[in-house]
C-alpha cells in the first residue's frame, strides 16, 4: 500500500475500463447527417417552406392563371410539382416532416418511458407483479401491430394525440420485454449483489446500478423501435386512418396522390413517390446508424428486427 | 418435451380467447351501438328497442359476449351494418382471395429466401454476402407502399407489363388472375423475403460457429458439404421458426398491399370496415387475422422447442 490517495499517478487511474469511442462507418456518417437534416426540418419546416400546407398554386411566376393546377410537373416555382388538388409538394413535405417525425418520436419516447419503467419494475419486483405485467405484454404482442391500430381506431376514431398514445401503447410491450430481460440480466451481476450487500435501497440500485448499465443496449433498440413506429404511423396514415387532411403527412400524401402515379414522371408520379422516399430515406438512415451502433455493441441487434 | 408442447398449445388457445375478449370490449367503448348505426337518423325509440332486442343488445355485456363468441364459432356472424349483407357471405367472398395471394407469396418467397440466405452464409464477408446484406438491410426498413409505388411506376406505368390495379370480377381464368396479382405478389415477396433472408443467414451462421462444424472443417470436409449436410440439417428448426415468424408478418403486410392495389381481399374489407365504423365486420376480420397470427407464432415456438434439445427440458 505504497500509493497514497493523493498520489497523482494513482488519481489518474480510471475506475472502470475506458469506453471505446463510437466510430461510425461512412454510411453511418451519411445516415446520421440525413437523420439530423430531417429532425431540423421537423422543427423549422413550416417556416422555410415556400408555401403553406393548404395553399393552392393558382398562377405561375409570370402571373398567368393555370387552367388546371393539379399534378404539375416540377418547375422553378414548385420544385417537386403540385399534388392532386394543386398544392406544392415540396412545401407539403417540409410541413409533413413535423407530423410524421414528431408523432413517431413522441410515440417512441412514450413507449420507452412506460416500457422501461414497467420492465425494470417487473425485473426488480418479481413475483406476481412480474407475472401480471408479462402476461399483459404477451397479450398486446399477440396482436399484429397494425391490427391493434385498426381495431382501436375503429372504436375510438383518429386524431394526433390518439395516434401518439396508440403507437406508444402498442410498442410499450416490446420495450417492456427487452427492458425486463436486461434488468434480469443485470440484477444477478456481482456489482448489484455488492450494492445489495451494502444495504442500498431498491431505488438506489435501480437508478445507480441497473439503469446506467442498460443505457447502451437500449440506445440501439430505440432506433429500431423508432423505425417500426414511423412505419406503423405512416401505414395508418396511408390507409386514411392516421393524420387527417388538410394536414400534411408523408403517409397520407402518398395515398392522396396515388392517382397521379399512372401519369408517369411528367404528371404527378413524383407527388406520391417523393413523400414515400422521404419516409424510406429516414428509416434506412436510422437502420444504418443502428447497424453501426450494434457493431459497436458487439452484438448483431439488427438480427432482432422481426 | 410433450409437456412443454402442450403448455405452449394451451397458451395459444388462452391468447386467442383473450384477444377475442379485447376485440369484443373495443365495441363496448363505442358511444351508440349497432342498432343506432344501422337505423341511422330516422330511428324512433320503438324501432331502436325492437332492433336492440332482436340483436340481443339489451342483454348484459357478458351474455352478449357469449352470444357473439358462439356465433363466431358456428360462422353465423350476423349482418354488416353498412350494406345489410351477411358478414359470413362478405368474408366468404374475400377470404379465398387473401389466402390465394398469401399462399403464392409463401410458395415463392420461402425457398427463394432460404436459398439466398444460405448462399450469403456460405462465404460470410464475400461479395455475394455483402451485396445481399446491404440490399436487405435497406429493404427491411422501407415501408411496403414504397416498394409497391416503385413497382407500379416502373413495371406497370413505364413498361406496361402488369396492371397497377388488381381488381377481380370473378370471371378471370387462372392466367388473368395471376397477371392481375403479379405486382401485389412481387411487393409482398420483396418485403417478406428481405427479412427472411437476413434471419436465415444469421441462423445458419449461428450454427456454423458451433464446435462440430469446426471439427468438420478441420477434418477437411468440403465447404459445400458442410453447409448442406451438417449446418442445414441443424438449422432446419431455426429456419422453420423464421418462416413462421415472417408469415406472421405477412398478416400485417397484406393490409397495406391490398389497399394500394384495390385487391378484393379480407384486409381491404377490414380497412373499409374501419372507415365506415362497421364494427361487426371489423370484429370478424380482426378475429381471423389475429388467430392466424397467434397460430403462426405458435408454430414458430413449436419449431424452436422441438429442434432445440435445451429448450425441450422443462425448466
Amino acid at each position: 500500500m505504497s500509493a497514497a490517495p493523493t498520489d497523482p499517478a494513482f488519481e489518474e487511474l480510471p475506475d472502470a475500463p475506458p469506453r471505446r469511442a463510437l466510430r461510425l462507418t461512412w454510411t453511418g456518417k451519411v445516415s446520421a447527417g440525413i437523420i439530423l437534416v430531417w429532425l431540423a426540418l421537423a422543427l423549422v419546416g413550416p417556416w422555410i417552406a415556400p408555401f403553406s400546407e393548404a395553399e393552392f398554386i393558382e398562377e405561375d411566376l409570370q402571373g398567368n392563371y393555370y387552367l388546371d393546377p393539379s399534378f404539375l410537373p416540377p418547375s422553378e416555382q414548385t420544385w417537386l410539382g403540385t399534388d392532386y388538388i394543386g398544392r406544392d409538394v415540396f412545401s407539403r413535405i417540409l410541413w409533413g416532416a413535423r407530423t410524421t417525425v414528431g408523432i413517431s418520436l413522441a410515440a417512441t419516447l412514450l413507449a420507452y418511458l412506460f416500457g422501461i419503467a414497467l420492465g425494470i419494475t417487473a425485473a426488480v419486483a418479481g413475483g406476481w407483479i412480474d407475472v401480471l405485467l408479462s402476461r399483459a405484454a404477451e397479450v398486446v404482442l399477440s396482436f399484429p401491430s397494425i391490427m391493434l391500430g385498426l381495431i382501436v381506431i375503429a372504436a375510438l376514431g383518429s386524431s394526433i394525440p390518439m395516434l401518439i398514445v396508440l403507437a406508444g401503447f402498442v410498442y410499450t410491450a416490446p420495450v417492456f420485454r427487452i427492458a425486463r430481460a436486461l434488468g434480469q440480466d443485470i440484477m444477478v451481476q456481482d456489482f448489484v449483489e455488492a450494492a445489495r450487500a451494502r444495504g442500498e435501497g431498491r431505488w438506489w440500485i435501480v437508478s445507480r446500478e441497473i439503469l446506467p448499465s442498460a443505457v447502451m443496449p437500449l440506445a440501439s433498440d430505440f432506433g429500431l423501435r423508432l423505425i417500426f413506429i414511423i412505419l406503423f404511423v405512416s401505414s395508418l396514415s396511408f390507409l386514411g386512418l392516421g393524420v387527417q387532411p388538410p394536414m400534411a403527412d408523408w403517409g397520407s400524401m402518398v395515398r392522396e396522390n396515388l392517382s397521379g402515379l399512372g401519369n408517369g414522371f411528367a404528371g404527378g408520379a413524383i407527388a406520391s413517390l417523393a413523400p414515400a422516399f422521404a419516409i424510406g430515406c429516414l428509416t434506412i438512415a436510422i437502420n444504418l446508424v443502428v447497424d453501426d451502433l450494434s457493431v459497436h455493441e458487439g452484438g448483431l441487434l439488427a438480427d432482432k428486427m422481426i | 418435451m410433450w409437456w412443454m408442447v402442450l403448455k405452449r398449445l394451451a397458451l395459444g388457445v388462452f391468447l386467442i380467447w383473450v384477444v377475442s375478449l379485447v376485440i369484443f370490449a373495443m365495441t363496448q367503448i363505442l358511444p351508440g351501438d349497432a342498432a343506432e348505426m344501422r337505423l341511422g337518423q330516422d330511428a324512433t325509440p320503438e324501432t331502436l328497442a325492437a332492433l336492440r332486442h332482436e340483436l340481443g343488445l339489451d342483454r348484459p355485456a357478458y351474455i352478449q359476449y357469449g352470444l357473439w363468441l358462439s356465433r363466431l364459432v358456428t360462422g353465423d356472424l350476423g349482418l354488416s351494418v353498412a350494406g345489410g349483407a351477411t358478414i359470413s357471405s362478405l368474408i366468404g367472398n374475400r377470404i379465398g382471395n387473401t389466402f390465394f395471394m398469401a399462399s403464392i407469396v409463401t410458395v415463392i418467397a420461402v425457398p427463394l429466401s432460404v436459398a439466398i440466405g444460405l448462399l450469403a452464409a456460405m462465404h460470410p464477408g464475400g461479395l455475394i454476402d455483402r451485396v445481399v446484406t446491404s440490399v436487405t438491410l435497406g429493404l427491411v426498413a422501407v415501408p411496403d407502399f414504397l416498394i409497391a409505388l416503385v413497382l407500379i411506376l416502373f413495371v406497370s406505368v413505364q413498361l406496361g407489363l402488369f396492371p397497377a390495379v388488381s381488381y377481380l370480377s370473378g370471371t378471370e381464368d387462372i392466367f388473368q388472375t395471376l397477371r392481375a396479382l403479379a405486382l401485389p405478389i412481387l411487393t409482398l415477396i420483396t418485403a417478406v423475403a428481405s427479412q427472411m433472408i437476413r434471419m436465415t443467414r444469421a441462423g445458419v451462421l449461428n450454427v456454423l460457429n458451433s464446435p462440430y462444424i469446426e471439427m468438420a472443417i478441420l477434418k477437411g470436409v468440403p465447404r459445400r458439404r458442410i453447409i448442406l449436410r451438417h449446418a442445414l440439417l441443424n438449422a432446419i428448426g431455426p429456419i422453420v421458426n423464421i418462416i413462421a415468424l415472417n408469415l406472421a408478418y405477412l398478416v400485417g403486410g397484406v393490409v397495406v398491399v391490398e389497399t394500394i392495389f384495390s385487391y378484393p381481399g379480407l384486409a381491404k374489407l377490414m380497412v373499409d370496415g374501419v372507415q365506415n365504423r362497421d364494427m361487426p365486420v371489423v370484429q370478424a376480420c380482426a378475429m381471423i387475422f389475429c388467430s392466424t397470427y397467434i397460430l403462426l407464432l405458435l408454430v414458430a415456438d413449436m419449431a424452436s422447442i422441438l429442434s432445440n434439445p435445451r429448450l425441450r427440458m422443462p425448466r
